[in-house]
């Protein structure tokens, strides 16, 4: 009768609401298909065959903001690209994370000069920090397996 | 200094876009009555390659003009290394063209030893033409993976990077980076190749061949592919040397001109391989050139490989005013602790002379211009770089043809904003 039939006895698994949502929400975080500079070469080859971001629910990216989960700035951000992505920013629905990948994204990198923002963190929220120049896609995985972390320990009360 | 945020209001926001009358003169008559339509395409947008904005005016589906709005990944570089030492500079040249840097490297490397009189080893040139030409192999994947993609076939795109993490992986060995490798110095190459770097290319050697083959069986005789790419985006010789195109965009319109047999450099000249042409200038001729440059790259390659291991000695230019010593030298030589201390602080002065000099990059001829002052630090460098070109001949490429044909025009040429912007 049903699944239980077909499954067995599976008993009863208790988690709190909060745990099961935030759970679900890691499970499938959709990137805005966005790439700024080199680091976005080194986040395809994470999406492409070696690295494959699909073991983490990622290989969907969504070419609209309005569909996307996660905004990962990949990339030294100018001047005249800082207005573009705090309005994709602004247009992706809430509950949204953002990964600063790469020191140019998250402090300015090597350019401290009149055109590059220094760090991406002055115009968006950023969750996740990641290091390097670029990042390897080990760095990435890990900078995703951290916001996973993030996500984890939310609480209902900050929901809101 | 305050960052511009995104409009809030919608007075802003049309401030921020600008008006019709702006465009006047750019866009046809008919756009400002509205008979055709203005599209805007980019900086978002996956088929752009980068953040490439083109403001498109539609008859129905036709494109009547095209106008690229570049600057959106303007980084400053040329500015920024008037403010370095000529060593110093080097790492920023590498985040130019982001997806060649050995060439982007090359280029400028080149230059100063132009500037400096200065000599390569034999050995130091071959290892540069493994470096440039696995680059050449690792940038075409990368646009291979893309352009494909772009126009529907999603599979080749993990096919091709599959190949380029290999390529990575070798680049990694070489310098300890996959990409920002900055390997490729003023006199020569920064160490010899570690002694597992050759196993490791002559398997790849012998594996990538095969995979090629792979590629043009995925997509050269595909109906889809050609009704996609045949005819499309055709640029005429005349019109193509007009506007300056090199590399694959200029050599699919069938005009000879690869600076590798034009002006040889790094020993380009004593390799024996040929350089593809197309006939059409179409976006499936400039795809069957790249596919084909990647057979010739492996013809280079097995010679320069070959060559590794019969040419030893240095791999880097011995005079000590302009490359530092090796670090085993530092502790029995004094004078190697004073050239190793004073390059690394000071560098070293420059003669006060204007040079030009250019390469054979994936996508065409990248130039380096320094103007020397008679100081350790240039009083001006720019870059003469394809990918600004190529941008500039879009709207030629797009002319009559549907909007559904932008995004395959704009693969075909293979641009880098990184490259255009700098």
């Amino acid at each position: 009768m049903g699944v239980s039939s077909k499954l067995g006895n599976l008993g009863v698994v208790t988690t709190t609401l909060e745990q099961a949502v935030n759970w679900g929400r890691t499970g499938a975080m959709w990137p805005l298909l966005f790439g700024l500079a080199c680091c976005a070469i080194e986040y395809m080859s994470s999406q492409a065959s070696s690295y494959d971001l699909s073991r983490f629910g990622m290989e969907l990216n969504r070419a609209t903001p309005r569909q996307a989960d996660l905004l990962i700035v990949s990339g030294r951000l100018t001047r005249k690209m800082a207005p573009v992505v705090r309005q994709l920013y602004d247009q992706m629905a809430e509950p949204k994370w953002v990964i600063s990948m790469g020191d140019c994204a998250s402090c300015g990198g090597v350019y401290n000069n009149y055109a590059i923002v220094q760090g991406v963190d002055e115009i968006i929220p950023v969750d996740v920090y990641i290091a390097g120049c670029p990042p390897r896609p080990e760095q990435l995985l890990h900078g995703i397996l951290t916001l996973h972390e993030k996500v984890k320990s939310e609480r209902i009360a900050d929901w809101a | 200094m305050a960052v511009a945020t995104a409009p809030q209001s919608i007075e802003e926001q049309r401030r921020w876009e600008g008006s019709l009358d702006q465009l006047r003169g750019l866009v046809s008559e008919r756009a400002i009555t509205g008979e055709t339509m203005l599209l805007n395409m980019g900086p978002h947008h996956p088929s752009t390659h980068g953040v490439l904005r083109l403001l498109l005016e539609l008859d129905g589906e036709q494109i009547v003009s095209c106008l690229p709005d570049i600057g959106f990944l303007h980084t400053g570089i040329e500015k920024s290394i008037e403010d370095k030492s000529y060593e110093k500079a080097l790492p920023l040249t590498d985040r130019m063209d982001y997806l060649s840097p050995m060439s982007n490297n090359m280029a400028y490397a080149a230059a100063v030893e132009k500037l400096l009189d200065l000599d390569v080893p034999e050995r130091g040139q071959v290892i540069r033409v493994v470096c440039l030409e696995l680059a050449r192999c690792a940038s075409h994947l990368v646009w291979l993976g893309t352009h494909a993609i772009d126009m529907g076939a999603m599979s080749v795109l993990l096919y091709a990077f599959r190949e380029r993490e290999r390529i990575l992986g070798m680049f990694e060995m070489l310098s300890g980076q996959r990409m920002m490798s900055s390997y490729i110095r003023p006199g020569g190459v920064w160490r010899d190749v570690p002694d597992d770097f050759l196993p490791t290319i002559k398997q790849f050697l012998n594996d990538f061949p095969a995979k090629v083959d792979d590629y043009e069986a995925l997509l050269t005789q595909n109906p889809i592919w050609k009704d996609r790419a045949q005819g499309v985006g055709v640029i005429e010789p005349d019109v193509a040397l007009a506007y300056g195109l090199t590399g694959p965009a200029l050599r699919g319109s069938g005009v000879n001109w690869d600076l590798r047999k034009a002006q040889p450099y790094s020993g380009y000249e004593t390799y024996d391989f040929n350089v593809p042409l197309g006939e059409h200038g179409d976006v499936y001729d400039r795809y069957l050139i790249r596919i084909h440059e990647f057979r010739e790259s492996m013809k280079i390659l097995n010679q320069a490989v070959a060559r590794l291991e019969t040419v030893k000695g240095p791999y880097r230019s011995e005079n000590r005013k302009y490359c530092p010593p090796l670090r085993s030298e530092l502790g029995q030589s004094m004078e190697a602790v004073i050239h190793h201390f004073k390059l690394w602080t000071y560098g070293y002065d420059a003669p006060d002379e204007e040079i030009y000099n250019a390469i054979e990059s994936p996508r065409g001829e990248i130039g380096c211009y320094i103007h020397g002052a008679g100081a350790n630090k240039p009083r001006r460098v720019h870059f003469k770089t394809p990918s600004f070109i190529h941008i500039s001949a879009l709207p030629v490429m797009a002319k009559g043809y549907l909007l559904a044909d932008m995004v395959a025009i704009i693969g075909s040429v293979d641009i880098v904003l990184g490259d255009c912007d700098r």
